[in-house]
């Protein structure tokens, strides 16, 4: 059984006992651990199942490798599905359960798949669920969706918060271990600015675990040392339980804080994501060991053999009594030296490789009692949820027992695998390393910045470097490159640290245990543990003629599990190249990608969420609007009140209401979100005569004029009424939607095309609360006020003036697109609320009402007006709108001229604007098309034309809309046929576009 | 005329690790023109009560100042009282020139962000490089804050002033009051 | 995610304070033009594998257009210069020169 050793802890502190539950359980463990350790401590092997046979699961690594021991931590706004428990500090109350089970850990249902997995080979999912076509819908997809996923996706709302940090520095280094501290101090010491993070809560990396001595003195003091050197650098930022999470162009650098995981109650935000700008990148991120193939390498007990080293030497804990260490390098003896130490049994080491047995690690461990058989490997594992044995083979033969050992844990390795993840993220190529039986970063080609040099560095491990000694020198000098090339200097007696030297032997290969595995047991030698894909599999695809890796990986889903090929890429690769008879390098490796592994989406989102998920765009009477029944449509970013309501009546009533008592009395618009722009300059006049349709230039100062604007393609984006301030000024008015886009159109015209024009252009939307007060008792209600004549005779319709009303300094537009009577109000902002209520105040006992958008939309319908968005759609001309008489044809040029000379813009077939009245009064549904004779290739009716606004008008009380309809002008009094999505069929009969008011007399009084 | 009223009417938010305050109504004038002409300079030295600012800084004492905008565009601050007399002094001063000036004071919301955490709470909200060494006082930078368009500098060091649209300000003060939430010190200036 | 240079204001800033407004130096063609020259300033656009000259604005700072040379394949920037040319100038082109001798302005 795992359990706790009495020797305690590196990283422990048994004085602070924690209580945590797994599965409702109740356990214990010590400040210090990890999810996993404390599982294990307490021998909880058996830790989830694996994704396509639901095997029994249990930890094979020790850090953020970890592809099965995935759990579902927290609860409610804290629950999370698919956390690794090796990377899961353990706090007080931490609640864990496992997953991807049912009905429970201990027994379960889904592991059947297991004895069917001769039925269940790679690409069985695409196999099986081709056919019939018709159990796609109603068999294949509902079991499919049911089966997929591991955890379960969180239901309540997040509870944390999350945030972004902007840094910039000269050398981001990634990774914390002795290669990370080392070039840390190095770049620090040349007094260029540095960002260190690491991944883990502790510095050192797993240097202090595999021993050796730095400068004489032991590996922890030298990283204390070093610490405390760092820390006293101003230049220097450290941040643990930080992981360099993706490496982007242009020196762009994403890391991942995780600030309250191991502490839920702690106040700030729970992961903060650094967004950091770097001249230069150091990834010393270290290396990962291998697992071996070999049947049975997935039964929980079996674990890498540094993994089993870590939890001995950092947490205490054994992870079982008798331990066989199987491998194909030095590195493991460590393992069994280790354990050995501990007063643990190894009962054998079974070494891949022959050699001479009189040096280095293996002489150790032979002087310790530990018997090692050269040449020898394992056959296969004996075992169901644990290790109960190995039966021992010779590495180069089929795999015939030789011998059964008896053991309940083992320890593999299957060599060392640099982190070449960061390096590759934006392009950084890589090399076969034949020494050491992997990928290492090609220095001669480094991912590259703006300035098309290189921009990352690999240090240490990371790099290749294996030996401590290596690692240390290869960090510094990487460093010191990296400051030189960014013109720091480093002081002269800067110098790498010493390592004492081990005697090694070299490691030699090994994809598959033994060498000549028979299918058998290629069926049970697991690549990918979590996603299930076995030797066997990846061998199927290459024959099914997957041979390009990439196909491969996705045919098998080899390396596409939660920890994206860590343990599995390599092992893989080698399989597919023993598979295709061809060199690991030219089978080539899966594409690396952000992030190194996962990151929460909250912290993507950082402070995009609830609240200030996105920028609300309020005018100055948006309280009141509030405060007052509005209803909010959003407009843009902007929140426009739709109508406002009061007491009990719907939203459709308070419409007809608000409509209605336009006409009749007066009404209230917020329109201060309508664009204002300025353009101002000598050559103005023709600059905006470019922008419109029509005439600008001609507009008498003191005289309003609507406008028509068209893209170059010359489809109409906007329109609005432009009033000329004096000679050299004109304000625009734009759409609400179009005050931003518009003013940076006008801009790009000036500053691209005719930059040598003399026009200036401000856009001052926002300095206004723009109210128009609209209806027969408007001028009324104005008078009142008190100020400004306002009469027809000094302010006539399409005039405008400035002046003073009620004490306000304000400018009146006689404009209305209403067809009643009406004054836009415009007055600085500041004081638009306190404006608003005078006019409340005044119109008290003439009917006065706030009106919002829809009553808006049926007032200007009833009136014929065309609607940016409605009536257009990014394919509409003026001329298909019936708005001829808004196109100068004086005007050699506008914006759009020329594209409306293009066949396609002048066919007689063009769908044009009409009014459309229901045969029976009814309202048309929005964008209902009319269908005439015929059908179409497909077989549907062909249609003539379509809906593009449609209302239940309350003064005419009848439906009335507008629609594009084919030579619609020329069939007035025809009645058309619009099928409804309700099974209902409207005719509406083609009329003009005015229904109300057609001579504009009421505007004008 | 009635009192002018701020787009948050002076919202305050002081729990955090730095102090959010919504400015009070402030006097702003967008000039646009030709920066070199000394005409223009001169008239826009006279209506910000500063001294001409260099290419991305900002020149201020109190409520007066001048930022510089673009290679075409300052800033000019003043008293909100006064800003109707300074524009219309300014606008005659240029009248004879090719340039614009338009009053912008109610179409902007200002804010202080003031503390010695001050250069992180900006940090999280804007894509700058706020170390001492690299933004101090004078400098002004226009970029944005979160989603939305925005300009700061720095009045005094551990205070930021930054200037955005109105109808924002709500937005604006959420973020910041966000990026300064209790707990949320980043100890990357400062430690 | 690039780092793009303002010329305008000087700023130097990550690309989400900009806006990429496709190729540099179309030439208008308006009323008058034929079919042809209509299409190719409309439709027509260079989409190189390799360098290319593009329209860029600094959205949220100065709000001014200018012209950005890069690589559209290793995303290299050559430089940025004014809006108001119709053609790279010198030492835009011999900054490309300089790194990619075998280039040639087409």
């Amino acid at each position: 059984m795992s359990t706790r050793l009495a020797t305690g802890g590196r990283l422990l502190k048994t004085d602070k006992p924690l209580s945590f539950t797994f599965n409702g359980k109740h356990l214990r463990g010590y400040e210090g651990d990890t999810l996993a350790s404390a599982l294990l401590a307490n021998d909880q092997m058996l830790m989830g199942r694996s994704f396509k046979y639901h095997r029994p699961r249990s930890v094979v690594a020790s850090g953020a490798e970890e592809p099965n021991a995935l759990v579902n931590l927290g609860s409610e706004g804290r629950f999370e599905p698919n956390q690794r428990a090796t990377v899961t500090e353990l706090f007080e109350g931490l609640e864990a359960t496992s997953q991807n089970h049912w009905p429970s850990l201990e027994f379960d249902v889904g592991a059947i798949n297991r004895h069917l997995s001769r039925f269940l080979p790679a690409g069985f999912y695409y196999k099986m669920f081709m056919y019939p076509r018709s159990f796609w819908k109603h068999i294949y997809e509902p079991f499919i969706r049911h089966s997929a996923g591991l955890g379960k996706a969180p239901k309540a709302r997040d509870a944390d918060t999350y945030e972004h940090f902007y840094a910039f520095c000269d050398v981001l280094i990634v990774g914390g271990g002795v290669a990370g501290l080392e070039a840390a101090r190095t770049a620090g010491r040349s007094g260029a600015r540095v960002i260190l993070v690491e991944q883990t809560e502790h510095w050192g990396g797993r240097a202090p675990v595999d021993g050796g001595s730095i400068d004489g003195g032991s590996v922890e003091d030298h990283i204390a040392r070093t610490l405390a050197e760092l820390e006293g650098m101003e230049n220097v930022t450290l941040r643990l339980r930080t992981m360099g999470a993706g490496v982007y162009d242009h020196g762009y650098a994403l890391a991942y804080e995780r600030l309250t995981d191991h502490q839920p109650d702690a106040k700030g935000p729970r992961h903060r994501l650094w967004r950091i700008r770097a001249g230069h990148i150091i990834t010393a991120t270290g290396a990962i060991e291998r697992p071996l193939s070999f049947a049975g390498n997935d039964i929980p007990g079996v674990m890498l053999a540094s993994a089993l080293r870590d939890y001995v030497v950092n947490y205490g804990v054994s992870i079982g009594d008798r331990t066989v260490v199987v491998t194909n390098n030095d590195n493991a003896y460590l393992t069994a030296i280790t354990l050995k130490k501990a007063g643990l049994d190894v009962p054998v080491i079974l070494d891949a490789r022959v050699l001479p047995e009189d040096i280095g690690l293996v002489e150790q461990a032979k002087a310790l009692g530990i018997r090692v058989l050269m040449g020898h490997g394992i056959s296969s594992v004996k075992g169901g949820k644990r290790v109960t044995g190995v039966a021992i083979c010779a590495q180069a033969g089929e795999g015939a027992v030789l011998e059964e050992i008896a053991c309940d844990a083992v320890a593999m390795s299957g060599g060392w695998s640099p982190v070449v993840h960061l390096w590759s993220h934006c392009g950084g190529k890589l090399r076969w390393d034949t020494d050491h039986g992997c990928f290492s970063p090609d220095l001669d080609s480094p991912p590259k910045g703006a300035d098309g040099m290189g921009f990352v560095t690999p240090a240490g491990a990371a790099s290749g470097m294996f030996a401590l000694d290596d690692v240390l020198h290869d960090a510094h000098a990487a460093a010191d490159g990296v400051v030189t090339s960014l013109d720091f200097k480093l002081p002269r007696d800067v110098e790498a640290p010493k390592a004492e030297r081990r005697e090694e032997s070299p490691m030699m290969p090994v994809w598959m245990m033994p060498h000549g595995a028979s299918v058998k047991l290629r069926e049970k030698a697991w690549l990918d543990f979590q996603n299930d894909v076995k030797v066997s599999d990846v061998r199927l695809a290459a024959q099914e003629g997957f041979v390009s890796v990439e196909h491969a990986k996705r045919y098998t889903t080899l390396g596409m599990a939660t920890d994206q090929g860590k343990l599995s890429n390599i092992n893989g690769l080698a399989t597919l190249a023993g598979a295709l008879d061809a060199d690991i390098p030219a089978v080539g490796t899966t594409t690396f990608r952000p992030p190194y592994t996962p990151i929460s989406l909250a912290s993507i989102a950082g402070e995009a969420r609830a609240e200030t998920f996105q920028p609300l765009r309020r005018t100055p009477l948006h309280d009141w609007h509030e405060a007052n029944g509005a209803i909010w449509e959003p407009v843009g970013q902007w929140r426009r009140p739709y109508a406002f309501k009061r007491g009990l009546e719907s939203t459709h009533d308070a419409v007809m209401r608000e409509v209605k008592n336009v006409r009749e009395n007066l009404g209230l618009l917020d329109a201060s979100t309508l664009g204002k722009i300025i353009v101002k300059g000598p050559d103005a006049g023709k600059f905006l005569d470019m922008m419109y349709t029509n005439m600008m230039s001609t507009l008498k100062v003191g005289k309003c004029r609507y406008g028509l604007m068209c893209s170059e393609n010359g489809f109409l984006i906007d329109d609005g009424v432009v009033a000329r301030i004096d000679e050299d000024t004109w304000l625009c008015h734009t759409t609400t939607g179009g005050a931003e886009s518009i003013h940076a159109h006008m801009e790009e015209w000036l500053q691209t095309e005719w930059w040598d024009w003399k026009v200036y252009v401000a856009n001052v939307t926002e300095q206004y609360a723009q109210i128009a007060v609209v209806g027969p008792n408007a001028r009324t209600a104005l008078e009142r006020l008190g100020g400004m004549d306002v009469s027809k005779e000094a302010l006539g319709f399409m005039e405008w003036a400035d002046g003073e009303l009620g004490g306000f300094k304000v400018r009146i537009y006689r404009i209305s697109f209403s067809g009643e009577l009406s004054y836009e109000i415009a007055v600085d902002a500041s004081h638009g609320a306190a404006f608003w209520n005078a006019l409340l105040a005044v119109g008290n006992d003439l009917g006065v009402m706030p009106y919002g958008t829809e009553a808006l939309h049926i007032l200007r319908a009833e009136k014929g007006f065309i609607m940016i968005g409605d009536e257009t759609d990014g394919t509409v001309i003026p001329q298909d709108l019936g708005l001829n008489w808004a196109i100068s044809k004086k005007k050699d040029d506008y914006l759009g001229k020329r594209a409306q000379e293009r066949s396609h813009m002048t066919e007689p077939t063009r769908w044009k604007l009409v009014g459309l009245e229901t045969t029976d009064g009814s309202t048309l549904p929005d964008g209902a098309y009319a269908v005439g004779e015929g059908t179409n290739d497909n077989g549907q009716r062909n249609m003539i034309g379509r809906v593009t606004s449609t209302y239940h008008s309350p003064n005419l009380d009848r439906g009335i809309a507008m629609g594009l309809v084919l030579n619609g002008p020329d069939r007035m009094g025809e009645v058309l046929t619009f099928p409804g999505t309700n099974g209902k069929e409207y005719t509406a009969k083609i009329v003009d576009p005015v229904f109300y008011d057609k001579e504009g007399e009421k505007q004008n009084v | 005329m009635s009192e002018p009223v701020t787009a948050l009417m002076g919202a305050e938010d002081k729990v955090g690790i730095a102090t959010i305050t919504e400015g009070g109504p402030l006097g702003m004038i967008t000039l646009r023109g030709d920066l070199s002409d000394k005409a223009l300079k001169k008239a826009a030295v006279a209506a910000g009560g500063v001294t001409m600012p260099e290419q991305g800084h900002c020149n201020n004492e109190g409520e007066k100042g001048i930022a510089w905008m673009s290679p075409d565009e300052l800033l000019i601050m003043c008293p909100y009282v006064e800003v109707h007399d300074r524009l219309a002094d300014l606008q005659a001063k240029l009248a004879k020139g090719h340039a614009l000036a338009v009053n912008v004071s109610d179409a902007r919301a200002t804010f202080l962000v003031t503390g010695p955490r001050a250069r992180e709470v900006m940090g999280k909200l804007s894509p700058v490089d706020l170390h001492p060494d690299r933004f101090q006082p004078g400098m002004f930078r226009r970029t944005r804050l979160a989603q939305i368009p925005a300009a700061f500098w720095m009045p005094e060091e551990e205070t930021f002033q930054i200037v955005c649209f109105r109808s924002v300000a709500r937005y604006a003060f959420d973020v910041l009051k966000v990026a300064a939430q209790p707990g949320s010190e980043v100890g990357y200036f400062t430690s | 995610m690039l780092i793009i240079h303002c010329p305008n204001c000087g700023v130097t800033a990550e690309e989400t304070e900009f806006h990429a407004h496709g190729e540099a130096h179309l030439k208008r063609f308006g009323p008058g033009s034929a079919d042809d020259e209509f299409e190719s300033y409309l439709f027509m656009r260079r989409n190189p594998k390799g360098v290319h000259f593009e329209r860029w604005r600094h959205q949220y700072g100065c709000g001014k257009w200018f012209h950005v040379a890069r690589d559209t394949v290793t995303l290299e920037v050559f430089g940025s210069y004014s809006a108001q040319t119709t053609e790279p100038p010198e030492e835009i082109l011999q900054a490309i020169r300089d790194r990619r001798p075998e280039w040639e302005l087409t």
